[in-house]
């Protein structure tokens, strides 16, 4: 169909790129160092652990690595619509916690397991809502309304657990935690499955151009007849949904649903978004590159664990990769 | 002489007590390019806001096609082929010139975007413009100078099949050639049938792309000169107010 026409096919990038001369090398080196960090970040971290440690690039320890990593994997494909769009969620850990504990309590209360899985995405859904439609509706900064929900949601699962941990032993979750396909485990086929829908719906709907256009310019989105607001609302919605997922599988992984406050999974979702190029104030769409900042977060920590340093290190450690990721992308293209 | 595209009749708008339009008389025609000049505050916005729907008329008659219409939200107006082209143009950056085009009316196959159909009818639309300056359609628009994204937004307009075009000071913030490309494609638009209203403050724009030349001077239209039998000076008189048409009410 439209091949044949004449205006289409040339390569905008490349040309600019050969008319620049040489002494903007260095930036333009520096650009491609900002757009690929993700990727770049992981190969040369698998490259120097995999000299390091013996076991590092064992079937093993890939094996237990990725599956470490599906959640933050999720985390983080849910963290990146919300950033698409300008926005922020705080609340997402504290949104996996209360998930976890409406799972909980309803799989200890004697519902089906499926029926408490339901509950726990509802409950997590429950927060996305408040979340969007305080934002949307409500014209309130998306940092202090999921900052405020981070904490009523924090303090709602401790209110309902009265603190404890749950203990939930189904068969399901044995099977979720055990089960592999190939030697690919459960989680982990559920990470990519999510990354892969994600990635569908981001670039090839009209929901995830319009999630793109509002992060852009929302003045010009509305003025070209996209719902905003609605735009909005789903975003924290996904977001929640994706926690509330993330939920059922860590309450898998410790066998418990536990009231705890989990930081470490909100600061590494936005870590690994903004490792894997998407920008902060929002329009630049990306799927697959957040997923590699997840997988780079996970393989640091993994790494720094064979090698005994001290697990106080780790904090430090991601903040000095994400602080340098922020630096890197001052010289991204526009 | 052939029946206007669109045609007001003694349109008001007030705001409280401040009468911005007091009964202004106005038309356009298909393949015409019709200019609205005027000095700051004579209510050359207004007038293009009760056309475009965002802000309706307080009383008048607007006639469409030969048609009494009533113009009180964006969304008829473009349905009744009535685009603007508002100077910030309402261009997502970080989005490409397909997706410009098409936002907010995208083409979909199978619920998916169809990219395919869309990149071929944004191709023809910018062909029928004659447009030469843009070397992909999948060019971010960040990447576009002043008057490619003119025309990104032109050419939106024509892809919704719009009729009656409205820009508001299109050169404004351009230079000399990319002035004289977008000149062109206004010229084009009307060439291809279309009505064009253009706002400007550039006479010499004005007397190189336009067919008539309206002017309105403290809410009240003054005059309608045809650019062949008018000259510069006259229109100055006109929209300074040292000339007043016989008969025009205060
Ligand atoms: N929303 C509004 N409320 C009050 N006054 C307005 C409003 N919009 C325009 N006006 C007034 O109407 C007059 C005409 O404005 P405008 O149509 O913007 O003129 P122009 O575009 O010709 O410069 C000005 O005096 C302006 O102050
Ligand atoms: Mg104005």
């Amino acid at each position: 169909m439209p091949k044949t026409l004449p205006v289409v096919t040339s390569n905008v990038t490349t040309r600019q790129k050969s008319g620049i001369g040489s002494a903007l090398g260095q930036v333009r080196q520096l650009s491609f160092w900002a757009e690929n960090a993700a990727p770049i970040g992981l190969i040369a971290l698998v490259i120097v652990f995999g000299i390091l440690s013996p076991v590092f690039l064992t079937l093993g320890n890939i094996q237990s690595m990725l599956i470490a990593a599906s959640i933050l994997v999720i985390l983080s494909v849910a963290q990146s619509f919300v950033i698409t769009t300008g926005g922020i969620d705080l609340s997402i850990s504290a949104t996996m916690t209360l998930g976890a504990v409406g799972f909980g309590l309803a799989y200890q209360a004697n519902i089906n397991f499926w029926l408490s899985v339901i509950i726990g995405l509802a409950s997590a859904c429950l927060v996305g809502l408040v979340n969007g439609v305080l934002i949307a509706k409500g014209k309130v900064t998306d940092f202090i309304v999921t900052l405020g929900t981070l904490s009523a949601a924090t303090g709602l699962a401790l209110i309902l657990t009265t603190g404890k941990p749950i203990v939930v032993s189904s068969p399901e979750l044995l099977i979720l935690t055990t089960g592999t396909i190939g030697f690919i485990g459960y989680p982990v086929i559920i990470a990519a499955a999510v990354g892969a829908i994600a990635a569908f719906v981001m670039f090839r709907t009209r929901f995830g151009l319009h999630v793109q256009a509002v992060g852009g310019s929302e003045e010009a989105s509305v003025a070209n007849g996209v719902r905003a607001g609605r735009v909005r609302i789903a975003v924290y919605l996904i977001c929640a949904f994706l926690a509330g997922v993330g939920a059922i599988l860590l309450v898998a992984r410790i066998g418990a649903a536990e009231p705890a406050i989990n930081t470490g999974y909100l600061l590494n979702s936005i870590a690994a978004v903004v490792l894997g190029g998407v920008s902060l104030t929002g329009g630049r769409g990306k799927i697959f590159g957040p997923i590699l900042g997840a997988l780079l977060l996970t393989a640091l920590a993994n790494g720094l664990t064979l090698m005994s340093v001290s697990p106080f290190y780790q904090p430090l450690a991601v903040g000095f990769v994400v602080v340098l990721a922020a630096l890197l992308t001052r010289f991204r293209k526009k | 002489m052939a029946e206007p595209l669109i045609r007001l009749q003694q349109v008001t708008k007030s705001f409280g007590p401040v009468d911005v339009l007091k009964g202004v008389d106005f038309e356009a025609y298909a393949g015409k390019v019709t200019a609205l000049v005027g000095d700051n505050g004579a209510g050359k916005s207004t007038l293009i806001k009760g056309l475009s729907g965002v802000q309706p008329y307080d009383g008048g008659v607007v006639s469409f096609e030969g048609r009494e219409v009533h113009l009180t939200n964006p969304r008829q107006a473009s349905s009744l082929g009535i685009e603007v082209v508002y100077q910030d143009l309402a261009l997502c950056e970080n989005l490409d010139i397909v997706q410009n085009m098409f936002l907010g009316r995208e083409e979909l196959k199978q619920g998916t975007l169809d990219e395919a159909a869309m990149e071929f009818s944004a191709i023809k639309a910018l062909q029928s413009l004659s447009v030469r300056t843009v070397k992909s359609v999948r060019q971010k628009v960040s990447s576009l100078s002043g008057g490619q994204r003119q025309t990104v937004a032109i050419g939106r307009t024509v892809l919704r099949n719009a009729k009656l075009v409205i820009l508001d000071e299109p050169t404004a913030a351009l230079g000399v050639a990319q002035t004289e490309q977008v000149l062109n494609l206004v010229r084009r638009l009307a060439d291809n049938g279309l009505g064009v209203i253009i706002i400007s403050h550039n006479l010499a724009d004005v007397f190189q792309v336009c067919d008539y030349i309206s002017v309105l001077y403290l809410g009240n239209m003054v005059a309608r000169l045809e650019t062949v039998k008018t000259t510069r000076d006259e229109v100055v008189a006109y929209i300074t107010g040292t000339k007043v048409l016989e008969g025009v009410n205060e």
